[in-house]
């Protein structure tokens, strides 16, 4: 049986990162709106500073809708299929940013400009073969006073290292101007921090502690971080991580125009015969809802964003809603996060507690802030050690040739070491190519008997050739702090990633991009898409400033020309 | 890089004579604290999802995994088994069939390779069942559900989460996996003081879910 619900003004698919900033602008602005979520809520009482929940079982007590998702991967069409055992991303009110790591940079001006930056300074022969990356259709400083509305109404604690062009050398100098401080400082160094630091500084290198949307004193009546070593895919105790669950969701669900539904599974979105949207179709418990929308905004990740427009097939649409161009799953890439640098120290670090936010970054080698003219890559990488570590994750170390991985020789080993380890995070400019995209798996499918998302996606030359030069780095950088050995790890594949992009790409034409500089379908004016899905390029930091940053544009922009979108 | 087995044979030279079968516990229970720790874990708590056997031979295992030795007490006494055990009749149940079918081939590879049921042999012999299981080369004259080094890669795993994670689980009994890797504790408020370098906080010993401040997994 299926119900019908009341029509809604705007239906939020998605309550996480993006559609739980989305929210609150639309619904002071008086807009009835509906957040359809696959999870449930959890309070700070279901944290647990518990390393087994949190890192080893993925959170038992949440709704696993994602992890029955989980994406296949090949690196390209001629080799087979493997599919990673769980997904990364989170169901709840919340989404992800319960339990993520909550870094909270802007991108660089650069990456907005990437293929004429490029060819203005080197030439166009220097954008790497087979590359599909474009301009963004807005620059830095279009999007700068949303990013300032989000790093004030959420709460983000940082050192300004640019503010309106003046330079503070203990923020990050690299960053684009903007037009005032932090609203908190940053979080606090460690003994082992301020050491990385020294270090970088003895390089002639600029360290600075880096943003976090995670509170450094007392903020909106929440409690400062308590630092205790659980926040690396842990939810926050004392709600002092500023995820979408504890700041704009309570604040629109306060207007009372704002429905928060939990448990929802949405499976398809309705068009009507002018081609717009018309509904959203969710299952709960068994029974079909279709709940009707004057406007949506899809906000369910990157994967379950094209995975939804590509199932919701209808006479206007034939391949999939908003995809008469062919460019749904198209300009796909995974942040290239891996290629750590692991370091071992002859001293402990008293890295117990702490989490991964709480950190120093040298961005002297980051996107395009050094002279590529030597290089045979572009883009870059920005550099980023902290203090986290967990009992079950040190016995876990490398033995670094020491020693073998169990038995009393590995014991020993580990009673002397496990405190003496440090695994550096390097972020790495990534960017599209013709035949990285995604597309429904023919074969996998999911408990409701829909097929997954198939990645087909690998790194290309750039990206490798700017993996060793960040780990050449990165080696220096932790040798120059006293340590005596270091493992490279290899870049890995582009499989299922928590920085995910393009599949939904911003531009400003149909023939490349599914949608417009606002964030709406090229072919469906009243279908707004929220999330990574959008962004063309990846920067060399998190995404999530700048995806909420987007999503907070994207719901300005409805309420601003809410008659010509959706009437 | 040293190889395993170049550690274990200077291990073995070092050891020489001192070869006595590993149950018998003789070369690891120095103390009678060990002792009691470890005839506590293997009697106190009824068993959930292994049989009694399976249980036995899955400890005789994990004693070498992380064995009580000079460094102290190990896997045994810390539980580890019991972890497997409860987590097996629940999160980890999937895993149940794996467990079945990997001990019994171990056993039969014991046999075949050595002739010598896996308990009955000595440490430096099972060591090296062991690294045979791990490195995959134990895979075809056994009959493992796969390679055998899938089967090493998840007991090494659950046996580190039942000796290094919340004694809620069952394991880390008298936080022993703590107290192996120095971690001082769970807090849950920490100072700058408690991050300075040269200078661990005092050890606090807690589970996550004492004191009702948590909704238990």
């Amino acid at each position: 049986m299926t119900q019908t619900l009341k029509t809604a003004d705007v239906v939020i698919v998605g309550l996480g990162a993006a559609g739980g900033i989305a929210a609150l602008p639309l619904a002071e602005a008086g807009l009835d709106v509906v957040g359809l979520e696959a999870g449930t809520r959890l309070t700070r009482r279901d944290f647990a500073p518990d390393e087994i929940r949190n890192n080893v079982r993925n959170w038992p007590q949440a709704v696993q809708k994602a992890n029955h998702e989980v994406p296949t991967h090949r690196p390209n069409p001629d080799t087979p299929t493997t599919r990673a055992a769980s997904h990364p991303m989170m169901n709840g009110v919340g989404g992800t940013t319960l339990h993520y790591w909550a870094q909270s940079w802007r991108l660089n001006p650069w990456d907005f400009r990437v293929a004429s930056e490029t060819t203005r300074r080197y030439g166009r022969s220097r954008l790497p073969a087979g590359t599909t990356v474009e301009d963004w259709p807005l620059g830095y400083d279009e999007l700068e006073p949303y990013y300032d509305t989000v790093e004030w109404e959420t709460g983000v604690a940082g050192r300004a290292g640019n503010v309106r062009g003046t330079l503070d050398p203990l923020g990050n100098v690299f960053e684009g101007p903007r037009q005032r401080d932090y609203p908190m400082p940053p979080l606090r160094g460690t003994g082992f921090t301020d050491l990385m630091a020294a270090a970088a500084r003895s390089l002639g290198w600029k360290p600075f502690a880096g943003p976090a949307q995670i509170n450094s004193r007392t903020f909106q009546d929440r409690s400062p971080c308590m630092y205790h070593g659980f926040c690396n895919r842990g939810g926050c105790h004392v709600d002092a991580k500023n995820g979408t669950a504890v700041t704009t969701i309570p604040r629109a669900e306060k207007t009372g125009r704002f429905t928060v539904v939990t448990r929802a599974h949405v499976t398809a979105i309705d068009v009507d015969q002018r081609g717009r949207v018309s509904a959203v179709r969710y299952v709960t418990d068994g029974t079909e809802f279709v709940q009707p929308a004057q406007a949506v905004l899809l906000a369910a990740y990157t994967y379950e964003n094209v995975r939804l427009l590509l199932l919701s097939k209808s006479r206007g649409f034939p391949n999939g809603l908003s995809n008469n161009h062919g460019q749904v799953g198209r300009h796909y890439l995974s942040h290239a996060q891996e290629g750590r640098v692991t370091a071992l120290f002859p001293f402990d670090l008293n890295t117990w507690y702490g989490l991964p936010a709480q950190g120093t970054a040298v961005d002297d080698f980051a996107d395009d802030n050094f002279d590529h003219g030597g290089h045979d890559f572009i883009g870059g990488g920005n550099l980023w050690v902290y203090s986290d570590r967990r009992p079950i994750g040190a016995a876990n170390m490398p033995t670094f040739g020491r020693a073998p991985s169990w038995g009393s020789a590995w014991k020993a080993f580990i009673r002397e070491n496990a405190d003496r380890v440090n695994v550096s995070y390097l972020q790495k400019t990534t960017l599209p190519y013709e035949g990285n995209y995604l597309d429904l798996d023919p074969h996998v499918k999911d408990p409701l008997g829909f097929p997954v998302i198939r990645i087909t996606a690998d790194y290309r030359d750039n990206e490798r050739r700017l993996n060793d030069f960040i780990q050449d780095r990165m080696e220096r950088w932790y040798r120059a702090a006293g340590a005596v050995a270091v493992i490279r790890s290899p870049l890995g594949t582009m499989g299922p990633s928590t920085h995910t992009y393009g599949g939904t790409r911003m531009g400003e034409t149909a023939e490349t991009n599914v949608v417009n500089r606002w964030g709406f379908s090229h072919e469906v004016p009243n279908l707004g898409v929220l999330g990574g899905s959008v962004m063309g390029t990846s920067g060399a930091r998190n995404p999530t400033l700048t995806i909420q940053a987007l999503a907070w544009r994207t719901a300005d922009h409805l309420v601003k020309n809410w008659k010509t979108i959706a009437e | 890089m040293i190889s395993r087995r170049d550690l274990l044979k200077a291990a073995g030279a070092a050891a020489a004579g001192a070869a006595v079968p590993a149950r018998t516990g003789a070369e690891v229970s120095t103390t009678a604290e060990r002792h009691d720790l470890r005839h506590e874990a293997a009697t106190r708590a009824p068993l959930e999802s292994l049989t009694a056997e399976e249980a036995e031979l899955l400890t005789a295992i994990v004693a070498r995994l992380i064995p009580a030795d000079a460094n102290g007490p190990g896997a045994v006494e810390a539980g580890a088994v019991t972890y497997i055990d409860r987590a097996l009749a629940g999160p980890l149940a999937a895993s149940r069939e794996s467990y079945r079918r990997g001990l019994a081939a171990l056993e039969r590879y014991a046999i075949q390779s050595r002739g010598a049921p896996f308990r009955s042999m000595t440490a430096v012999d099972q060591d090296s069942v062991l690294i045979d299981v791990e490195a995959g080369s134990a895979t075809q004259s056994a009959g493992f559900d796969g390679s055998s080094a899938t089967f090493f890669s998840m007991v090494r795993a659950h046996t580190w989460q039942g000796t290094f994670g919340d004694p809620y689980y069952g394991g880390n009994r008298g936080y022993i996996g703590w107290d192996l890797v120095g971690y001082p504790g769970v807090r849950t408020a920490v100072t700058p003081d408690d991050q300075r370098l040269g200078q661990l906080p005092p050890r606090v010993r807690r589970s996550a879910y004492d004191g009702d401040s948590f909704n238990k997994a």
